[in-house]
């Protein structure tokens, strides 16, 4: 019975040439383009340097304000006022301001006072550009130290340097941090939500209700559903990390066959969550609707963009059901940083933990006779 | 009225039908006569059967017997409850009260083992529109337990019999509706079903094809499958051995054709229909 049911899914999936197409094209787009859009790095910011002074100091400063690929020198502000104003019709993200006794202040006191003003509508990103522009005056500050303190004793710009040495990800990429967690995304999408759609396209069709008049259990119903999806996630999730080689020469670190014994349970755990999505939605746009609705919950509070320790305690509440967080941890750990098993156990038994509860309820909800 | 235009196309057609069941079914229909008692003959058996949705009561205490063999013809308007009785008989639905043996099983317990024994065609056109015409009979009668074998040589025989042989790997998505409903016919009494539930079969279907689909309903009944179904044409309900009509829920009505005709004093069935449909308080 179920042998007949698994061939009619795989017969209807590839008929239609749409999934064909989705399996080559999805993990493609979704790992050759997504890692560069979701780069968290912010280049380019535009700022303005009002120069009061018009020193050969301040001119230095300016040079290696422009020189730095963050920034983009736009202009040359003539005042206070003007600057302001760009920043007002979004021109400018921020402003440097040079006073105009900048030069001999630093000669004589070995003090010189630079305004940082940043536009903080976004806040990351003026966080960012407040950061980047303080290192970039440290660093002259240190450059003008070396110089006077020879011929200035009294000379003693602020200075103090950490220079951090990162672990796992040495050059900072966020591409390699963004990979693996975009595979967690397709895997999510392939064997979470299609197969949701798939049983409420059949609730709209009526052919749902010539199956329930059948003697098909429910299991064997809910299995044929999943068998076919849980088998292209496997193909698909293979064909991704061939990807991340491809294009990023980015392997796990860790062993492959940990990462798919939580590929197994993470898969259950995620379409049990699409069978649930489709007990309750009646046609395709509520079914639409719902997944929308979930996609985005899960996905910010999953530590993909930002990290969970950061959020409110109420909200790391919340994100403690989240199967998408606890995979896409694990496979962030594995791939970059090559843990193994015993490290992750908590994390599998809370996948599993999260399957079980899912599952359960789905067969449960799942009803022939209402 | 809607039905009038039609009616009197058919009209000719059905006499031609009728003739030809009507040696069939005389014997069957002078065992009718008689008081219908619950016997073992009696395929279908409700008592008192109702479903509530809220405050609303769709299907209000039906009590009715349909006999082994029996084309039963389940009439009403739209909104009757015709279509929620037949789904608690088909085990889709819980009664809300009443009882129902189908097969010799309760409806309210054992919709399993009534699933295994009957067919049931919905209103809805329900065969898998992009498998082919033999994936759809392969599919159905692999869900029954089937063989290969099995289904190999009753899937050459149907589409023999509906001189589809052309149509064997045709996609289902490409056929003419007349044409899918007589194939979802074949389909529901493919696994040869103790009873097979029609809902409305031949809604939309041009007159030829309908006399087509009673002929094969008639040959249905002749190998000893019952048939229950719900029709909106009232020529069709003149071919039913026994015909029930309900108004509001209720069973207002239920005998043969022909003795609803004289007690009702009218020429035909549809006569009978508007008598008792006018009655109706839902609208």
């Amino acid at each position: 019975m179920l042998k007949h049911l698994i061939i009619k899914e795989f017969k209807q999936l590839f008929r239609g040439g749409f999934i064909p197409k989705l399996l080559i094209f999805m993990p493609i787009a979704m790992i050759g383009i997504l890692p560069f859009a979701a780069n968290q790095e912010i280049k380019h910011l535009k700022v303005t340097i009002v120069d009061n002074d018009k020193s050969s100091v301040s001119e230095k400063l300016c040079e290696k304000v422009s020189a730095s690929k963050y920034f983009t020198l736009t202009e040359v502000g003539s005042s206070h006022r003007q600057a302001i104003k760009s920043i007002e019709k979004g021109d400018v993200d921020l402003i440097v301001e040079i006073p105009d006794d900048f030069e001999k202040n630093l000669v004589k006191n070995g003090l010189g006072k630079v305004q940082i003003s940043v536009n903080s509508v976004n806040g990351m990103k003026g966080m960012l550009a407040n950061n980047y522009m303080n290192s970039i005056i440290n660093e002259y500050a240190n450059e003008m130290k070396e110089k006077y303190s020879t011929q200035q004793p009294s000379f003693h710009a602020q200075v103090f340097s950490i220079k951090p040495y990162y672990l796992f990800n040495p050059k900072l990429d966020y591409k390699i941090f963004m990979v693996p967690a975009i595979m967690v995304m397709l895997l999510t999408l392939m064997c979470g939500f299609l197969p949701a759609l798939n049983i409420v396209g059949e609730k709209e069709k009526g052919t749902i209700e010539q199956i329930n008049v059948t003697p098909v259990t429910r299991f064997a119903f809910i299995l044929s559903k999943l068998i076919p999806y849980w088998i292209i996630g496997f193909v698909l999730f293979g064909f991704s990390m061939f990807l991340a080689w491809l294009f990023y020469g980015l392997t796990p670190v860790g062993s492959v066959f940990t990462m798919f014994i939580f590929v197994i349970a993470y898969i259950i755990a995620i379409s049990g969550f699409g069978l649930v999505i489709s007990n309750y939605a009646k046609t395709m746009s509520q079914a639409m609707f719902l997944i929308f609705f979930f996609m985005l919950v899960f996905i910010l509070m999953s530590g993909l963009f930002t990290p969970v320790a950061s959020m409110p305690q109420w909200a790391q509440y919340i994100a403690a059901a989240n199967p998408l967080k606890y995979f896409i941890e694990v496979m962030r750990m594995i791939y970059l940083k090559g843990s193994g098993l015993s490290a992750l156990i908590t994390n599998l038994l809370a996948i599993i933990t999260v399957a079980i509860v899912l599952n359960t309820w789905a067969i449960i909800s799942y009803k022939k006779t209402n | 009225m809607l039905y009038g235009n039609d009616f009197n196309v058919i009209a000719n057609v059905s006499k031609v039908i009728y003739k030809t069941k009507h040696i069939n079914s005389q014997l069957s229909k002078e065992k009718q006569n008689n008081k219908t008692t619950m016997t073992n003959d009696d395929i279908i058996q409700v008592k008192d059967l109702t479903k509530q949705f809220g405050k609303f009561t769709a299907v209000n205490h039906i009590t009715f017997n349909v006999k082994k063999g029996e084309i039963f013809g389940f009439l009403g308007a739209n909104g009757a409850g015709k279509t929620t009785a037949m789904r608690m008989l088909c085990g889709l639905s819980y009664p809300t009260s009443g009882k129902g043996l189908v097969a010799g099983f309760d409806i309210s317990k054992q919709q399993e083992m009534v699933k295994k024994n009957i067919g049931y065609m919905s209103q809805k056109f329900s065969l898998y529109e992009d498998l082919k015409v033999w994936e759809n009979f392969s599919l159905f009668g692999g869900i029954y337990g089937m063989n290969r074998k099995e289904i190999k040589d009753r899937t050459d025989k149907m589409l023999k019999e509906l001189n589809f042989e052309n149509e064997r790997n045709a996609m289902v998505s490409s056929l003419p509706l007349g044409w899918k409903q007589k194939l979802a016919f074949s389909l529901s009494i493919f696994h040869n079903p103790k009873i097979v539930f029609l809902d409305e079969p031949t809604g939309g279907v041009d007159p030829i094809t309908r006399r087509q689909f009673w002929e094969m309903i008639y040959a249905a009944a002749d190998r000893g499958i019952t048939v229950f179904v719900t029709t909106h044409y009232m020529d069709e309900s003149e071919y039913c051995d026994r015909v029930s009509i309900m108004v509001d829920g209720r069973i207002d009505a239920l005998d043969t054709p022909q003795n609803l005709k004289n007690l009702y004093s009218a020429k035909d069935m549809y006569d009978v229909f508007l008598y008792l449909a006018r009655t109706a308080k839902r609208s």
